[in-house]
């Protein structure tokens, strides 16, 4: 008899055993399981996963192998950066057509927008979505990042990123409460009617630069009080009739009305 | 104190005033002067006070503001701007609403109450011109008025230029290029307006100069004059029982308006405060300072601009075209020039061109109610429908964005709606005058409706009227009943054609114009002949112990 | 008592009013106008009954009314007190470390505490005079009588003899010399001086109007121009992108801002195909570059809409195409952006191949 064989009736012997069938149970399925897909690296398994999710929600419109067809444009080269900013903003799956596509409600989990991201970058090379480190507000530039905001961006966004008009009903939105994330990939990508700002045009710092400047001018109270939308005259001359003109004028019906 | 050596101390002062400059004279003549009441005779008090506190905080704004566009680097509290060339205009403004105690508070009531200032002025002036108190002996003060209300916009604009910002002075661009636009002159003009190119280094000191010093000085005058004629003329009243075209009948300027009007500049005062304590205004911080390379998307002047911005917006460029190697830019003297000059020149003689058209000479100092008077009123409203479309057309971007419309489609539209919205707002107001005047007549003829229903033995049902009594009815019979000039003979006894014939023609067309359709006021005869309708001839008497009225059968 | 004004013309109101001018002829033919008894129009009634205040009549309406009126002027007394805590509270010197974040809401609180303080004390005095007015002065209405503004004809008649003789004195009418040549005085000296002092608030335009820094070989350099001047590689531009540019050696010249108000220019890519003949030739592989300044009234047409091709002034909307050589498409500006021939240098760099061949920025009468 093996001395394993003469301990079998031990007490602790059944304790031993299904502790190691715990483990070997848990090795087990550490083996097969597939790892979760990290954030910078993408794995074969995502490709797939976003060729799925394409097949299922993109490529009605922007055909089986993202070419695009008609009005629709292709998504060869444009990188995971557009992939990210257009879905994770809820503007594509494109709800309805229009003048151009609203911001909207991000129907797919982070996670699978990254694996459409991933899908879409593996059909040929583009811009990528930026690192934590690159849209870090607090790393950048408020005062370099205004002045390039003014130059490059107030024109279509307002000087305080509240939206503003472009031709037949397009507009450049308002830009409070985008993530930097997305502000990045943006510029980077030039969405619908923006026009591409790529990283030789405007670097990296620069860009991080303008997102701190957004951040800040988003986060900041109006020091004179509120502010009436940070759109302008317009709104201030509304005001001016509508609270100071009336206000003035109920008082004067008061001043001339007979008293009781 | 006690009283009676309080009574001697006033005593001892009003006899030094008096033996200097006369004040019991004075005394006599003001303290007791009466002025009628009514709360739409404030909007022009609104104007002057506002004038005043414009005064007032702008002095304290001097005090701080540096008109420069010298270069320094911004230095202030201002994160988003460190380090960035800014003129000494722009850095001086923004070190005043973040580094002096109550900058921000003087500089946002400053602007608020300009706002407020224009605003007040228009609608000042409407309420004169919808109550007739234009008319002869006031046509002087209306033209005073119209010249204050083109300077207080003119005030205005060099007022937020100042403080050398992207938004204004993307605005002084456009004021350049008008000039520009001016043929033969327009670039001499241009370069001797800003000292040379634009922006050149001229146009804050001169902006300055004008808007505290040149500006102010002949608001001065001009307001005085203005007041002077209305203490002389005494003001206007409206109509009503005991009000006639030789009294006034009010209350006197001491004590009463003395309080009321005294009280009522601390209220403008103060509301102004208030909108200064919660409202930004003008945030020229998050503008950035003015250069000629970067703009903002909502590019628009302060609102009382915005019809001249909306009337450019909608002109189309096909009116600029060259000219024997000249260029004349109809795109912009269009909007910018012809059409304020003629809305301008109309508005300084309208008291003459109606003159013309009712041959009315005398002094008036009864106002017209509005639905009296339904050409002019009609007339008014047309300017008004005209004025609001092109200050919505001056928001149109923004309009386009809140709303999510195309910009071209507004321009588009509106193009239209501008050249036949107003004759048609003209129309709708004269026939809804008309309308009302024929409804006055009714009262007058048939009494008031009580909404009590009274029932015949006979089963008929018929609502009470009650008759108007004297006072009642007097506002609405004693209007005047201008009918057109007839246009005198074309040729006199001799035959021989009279040399103002043609003019005299034109005379009675617009007399016509005025007065063709029209509502008469009720004369005492035909309220006799309404009675007699409603107890003989051919109606059953009612008995009734209240002795009413039947209902209105035919017309007047 | 008043004057009579003689009336003509057409219809008038009625008269200094009293008695009601309605008589009972009930029954009666009541076609006749004034001969029937009857006035032509209705005379006024005069005033109206008064009606009293509460505060005229009951003690204690007055007592009450008498205790808002110093309870709004209390009210004032307390927003003076506000306002100078407030003043002396809230400081708004930043400390060295505070961020603007911070400085904003210490600034906001103290112009909202200032500003109530001021409201409270000037809207409480006014308040309360009013009230005052309104509840304890007497309000019964008085009648004061108007004059006319004419003069009495005996005035007239004085105030014209008075300038004949005046002018007879005077004898202008007697010696026209004297009254010539004081026109030939005025007239100049009230109409030429103001103008001619006013020469030199500037200098002539000259051809400055229709030059630029532009020139054959000119670098284009990134706007704004943040320390040194950064050149711009044809290969850092895609199909798609934009830069907003300025001429090399700008920030040197006298006046930089009149010259940046000038040249401002807007270089964009796009595909080859796209482009009209006109703008080939001063075009690069599909890089062209506009004047920024909008030919209608110098704002900066700053507004790509990279899929349109479009650029869009914010000023005025005027829409230019990038497919017609910018002509314009919608809007008030009539003439298109003037291109700016650009090429390479040996390097890669965008250079301009000349100056603009026609003046850029708004229209003015010489432009031709």
């Amino acid at each position: 008899m093996t001395a394993l064989a003469a301990r079998r009736r031990h007490p602790l012997a059944a304790v031993a055993l299904v502790l190691l069938g715990l483990l070997v149970t848990g090795v087990a399925y550490a083996a097969v399981t597939p790892a979760r897909a990290q954030a910078t690296t993408t794995s074969t398994d995502d490709i797939a996963a976003g060729k799925a999710l394409f097949l299922a929600n993109c490529a009605t419109c922007h055909g089986l192998n993202a070419e695009g067809r008609d009005r629709f444009p292709s998504l060869i080269g444009v990188g995971a950066a557009s992939v990210d900013f257009q879905v994770g903003t809820g503007r594509m799956p494109l709800q309805a057509t229009g003048p151009q596509a609203p911001k909207g409600k991000n129907k797919f989990t982070a996670e699978e927008v990254s694996q459409l991201a991933a899908y879409v970058a593996s059909l040929a090379p583009g811009p990528a979505v930026p690192s934590a480190q690159q849209v870090d507000p607090a790393a950048g530039n408020q005062s370099n990042g205004s002045l390039l905001f003014r130059t490059n961006c107030a024109m279509c966004h307002n000087f305080a990123g509240k939206g503003g008009a472009l031709t037949r009903g397009k507009y450049a939105p308002n830009l409070a409460g985008v993530t930097p994330t997305h502000i990045y990939e943006a510029m980077v990508t030039g969405p619908q009617s923006m026009p591409v700002f790529n990283d030789s045009t405007i670097t990296p710092q620069d860009k991080r630069d303008i997102i701190a400047y957004l951040g800040a001018v988003d986060s900041e109270t109006s020091p004179g009080g509120f502010s009436l939308g940070a759109i302008g005259p317009v709104s201030e001359g509304l005001v001016a009739w509508v609270v100071g003109l009336a206000m003035l004028v109920g008082c004067a019906v008061w001043l001339g009305a007979k008293s009781s | 104190m006690s009283t009676t050596t309080t009574a001697k101390a006033a005593g001892s002062v009003g006899n030094w005033a008096d033996e200097r400059v006369g004040a019991s004279k004075g005394v006599k003549f003001l303290a007791r002067k009466i002025f009628p009441d009514h709360w739409s005779f404030m909007l022009g008090e609104v104007a002057l006070y506002s004038f005043i506190i414009l005064l007032l905080t702008g002095v304290f704004l001097t005090f701080f503001y540096i008109p420069s566009v010298g270069h320094t680097t911004y230095t202030g509290s201002y994160e988003e701007l460190a380090g960035q060339q800014v003129s000494e205009a722009y850095a001086s403004t923004l070190a005043l609403s973040f580094d002096v105690r109550g900058g921000m508070l003087m500089r946002q009531i400053h602007h608020w109450s300009a706002l407020i200032f224009v605003a007040s002025i228009v609608t000042h002036m409407f309420r004169v011109f919808f109550t007739g108190a234009f008319r002869k002996p006031r046509e002087l003060n209306w033209v005073i008025g119209s010249i204050l209300a083109l300077l207080a916009i003119i005030e205005g604009f060099a007022g937020y230029s100042l403080p050398d910002d992207l938004l204004s002075g993307t605005g002084l661009r456009i004021a350049s290029s008008i000039i520009l636009a001016i043929p033969v002159v327009g670039s001499y003009l241009s370069f001797f307006v800003f000292g040379g190119q634009f922006p050149g280094e001229e146009f804050i000191p001169r902006l300055y100069t004008i808007h505290v010093l040149l500006l102010p000085g002949i608001f001065l005058a001009l307001i005085t004059a203005h007041l002077i004629l209305l203490v002389v003329q005494k003001h206007t009243q409206y109509p009503g029982p005991g009000r006639t075209n030789e009294n006034v009948v009010g209350y006197p300027l001491f004590p009463v308006y003395v309080a009321k009007a005294g009280g009522f500049f601390f209220i403008v005062f103060g509301i102004t405060a208030l909108m200064g304590a919660l409202f930004t205004i003008n945030p020229i911080w998050a503008y950035g300072a003015y250069h000629p390379s970067p703009v903002t998307a909502g590019s628009q002047p302060d609102w009382y601009m915005g019809w001249l911005d909306g009337a450019v917006r909608l002109t189309p460029g096909f009116l600029e075209f060259q000219l024997f190697g000249f260029t004349l830019s109809g795109n912009i003297l269009l909007p910018a020039v012809i059409v304020p000059g003629l809305v301008t020149t109309v508005m300084v003689l309208y008291p003459w061109i109606e003159q013309w058209a009712t041959g009315d000479r005398r002094e008036h100092h009864l106002l017209d109610r509005p639905r009296n008077a339904p050409t002019r009123t009609g007339l008014g409203v047309m300017a008004i429908t005209f004025y609001l479309l092109l200050l919505v057309t001056g928001g149109n971007d923004i309009i386009a964005v809140f709303l999510r419309l195309s910009i071209n489609d507004i321009t588009m539209t509106v193009r239209v709606l501008v050249l036949v919205v107003p004759p048609l707002a003209y129309l709708l107001t004269k026939r809804i005058c008309l309308g009302l005047q024929r409804k006055d007549r009714e009262k007058v003829l048939h009494g008031r409706e009580t909404g009590v229903i009274y029932r015949t033995e006979e089963g008929e049902f018929f609502e009470v009227h009650a008759p108007l009594d004297d006072h009642e009815r007097w506002a609405l019979v004693q209007h005047e009943a201008y009918r057109p000039i007839e246009p005198a003979p074309t040729e006199d006894d001799r035959g021989v054609r009279r040399p103002k014939a043609r003019f005299d023609r034109i005379r009675s067309k617009l007399s016509g114009f005025y007065f063709e359709d029209r509502v008469e006021p009720v004369t005492p005869a035909e309220l006799e002949a309404a009675h007699a309708e409603h107890h003989g001839g051919g109606h059953e008497a009612i008995e009734s112990p209240d002795d009413v009225d039947r209902p209105a059968l035919a017309g007047n | 008592m008043s004057i009579d004004q003689t009336t003509h013309g057409t219809g008038h109101g009625g008269s200094d009013g009293h008695s009601d001018g309605h008589s009972d002829a009930r029954g009666t033919d009541v076609a006749t106008t004034a001969g029937g008894g009857l006035p032509e129009r209705f005379e006024n009634p005069g005033l109206p009954v008064h009606r009293h205040r509460m505060a005229d009549v009951d003690p204690k309406a007055a007592k009450r009314a008498e205790r808002q009126v110093a309870a709004l002027f209390g009210l004032s007394t307390l927003g003076t007190i506000l306002l100078v805590v407030a003043y002396y509270a809230v400081p708004i010197e930043p400390d060295e470390r505070d961020r603007w974040a911070q400085i904003a809401q210490t600034l906001r609180l103290s112009n909202t505490l200032l500003g109530i303080g001021l409201f409270l004390a000037l809207f409480g005095i006014g308040a309360g005079a009013v009230h005052w007015a309104k509840t304890l002065m007497p309000d019964e209405e008085r009648i004061e009588l108007r004059h006319p503004m004419r003069g009495t004809d005996s005035e007239r008649a004085d105030a014209v003899a008075i300038l004949q003789e005046g002018s007879a004195e005077a004898g202008v009418g007697r010696r026209p010399l004297i009254r010539n040549s004081l026109l030939g005085a005025l007239v100049p000296l009230s109409t030429i001086p103001p103008i001619v002092l006013l020469r030199d608030t500037g200098p002539l335009p000259g051809k400055s109007l229709s030059e630029t820094v532009w020139k054959a070989g000119t670098a284009l350099v990134q706007d704004p121009v943040i320390g040194e001047e950064k050149r711009i590689k044809a290969s850092d531009l895609t199909i798609g992108s934009v830069v907003h540019v300025l001429p090399a050696g700008i920030e040197d010249t006298e006046h930089p801002l009149d010259e940046i108000a000038k040249a401002a220019v807007l270089v964009m890519r796009l595909n080859p195909a796209d482009l009209d003949e006109a703008s080939q030739p001063g075009a690069y592989e599909g890089i062209v570059a506009y004047s920024k300044i909008c030919t209608h009234m110098g704002c900066p047409v700053a507004l790509y809409e990279q899929q349109t091709h479009h650029l869009l002034c914010p000023c005025h909307q005027s829409t230019f195409d990038l497919k017609q050589n910018c002509k314009v498409i919608f809007g008030p500006a009539k003439r298109p952006l003037p291109q700016l021939a650009i090429t390479v240098d040996d390097d890669g760099y965008l250079v301009a191949k000349s100056g603009f061949s026609e003046a850029a920025g708004p229209s003015f009468w010489e432009r031709g």
